[in-house]
């Protein structure tokens, strides 16, 4: 879900590498669900890291209202969240998403960009359980929580 | 309702539509262009969860007949199984309970096999009043 590459086929492959060398910054998505999403980079801490998602007619749930679809906030917080997961084993390492759970506390407000905040709260052998949030202004008016959990895996087939 | 259903902005974003009625209930059929992959070759964690959610307020919206501006998601679990490869996935959802209020909905997402599903999800659903 977190390769980046410049044109199909070129892909530079992030994993086996420590998360401080993550070019997170240069996460351009080109192609893929990035490129509808235009998701960016937005945020780094000690152990959170923000992405942040453009409102764009294209993903809303309702052509009229504008309201962002569920889909595109899933796929924030489980970029989000995932990228968390490798910042606290400080490697880029192959995982899948297990579950994700979002409560929607409010719709987010049509026009406006979503930060989304992923924090791994811990980790179990090969187990990692993250958290996240996505706001607008402040994380005290969040629009959505969500729960989850990641597992390492080998070399996808 | 029928296969013509109009879908979301998002869902038309991605392919996504009505093959058939099962039973009143719409299966969502999407083939995952380029725009629905994640890592190269799969689809991407959250358009699954997406394609989830589509097919279960699609079948609040055919089923129950409610008009698709009344539904609020509450939360989604998505319960993610297997890996995707990009092509032709399908969902459709099921209506555990209607109430006044609130809708209990799972739904399920497969490809080439009906019995093995790559992802499932819950939902809870709000029924905001009607104008």
């Amino acid at each position: 879900m977190d390769e980046k590459s410049e044109t199909p086929g070129e892909i530079q492959t992030p994993y086996g590498k420590p998360f401080a060398d993550y070019d997170m910054r240069a996460m351009m998505y080109h192609s893929g669900h990035g490129a509808l999403l235009k998701q960016q980079f937005h945020a780094l801490g000690e152990n959170w890291v923000e992405l942040a998602l453009p409102w764009n007619a294209a993903i809303a749930i309702d052509a009229e209202t504008g309201v962002l679809a569920s889909g595109p906030v899933i796929s924030l917080l489980d970029n989000a969240t995932g990228m968390a997961a490798w910042q606290r084993r400080g490697m880029v390492l192959h995982q899948v998403t297990v579950d994700l759970r979002l409560d929607y506390l409010r719709a987010p407000t049509p026009g406006r960009m979503l930060i989304g905040r992923g924090e791994c709260h811990g980790i179990s052998g090969e187990l990692s359980f993250v958290r996240g949030v996505a706001y607008e202004d402040s994380l005290d008016d969040p629009v959505a929580r969500a729960t989850g959990t990641y597992m390492l895996i080998g070399e996808p087939s | 309702m029928t296969a013509g259903m109009e879908l979301s902005p998002y869902a038309q974003s991605l392919g996504m539509h009505v093959a058939q009625m099962e039973d009143g209930l719409p299966l969502i059929a999407c083939d995952a262009g380029e725009l629905a992959l994640g890592r190269p070759g799969f689809w991407h964690g959250g358009v699954i969860g997406g394609l989830l959610e589509i097919a279960a307020l699609s079948a609040i919206r055919a089923k129950l007949g409610i008009d698709g501006k009344r539904l609020k998601t509450v939360n989604i679990t998505v319960q993610f199984m297997r890996s995707a490869p990009a092509g032709r996935a399908f969902a459709i959802g099921t209506i555990e309970r209607a109430g006044r209020r609130l809708v209990t909905v799972t739904a399920a997402a497969w490809q080439e096999d009906r019995n093995r599903h790559i992802a499932s999800a819950q939902l809870t659903v709000l029924l905001t009043p009607e104008d």
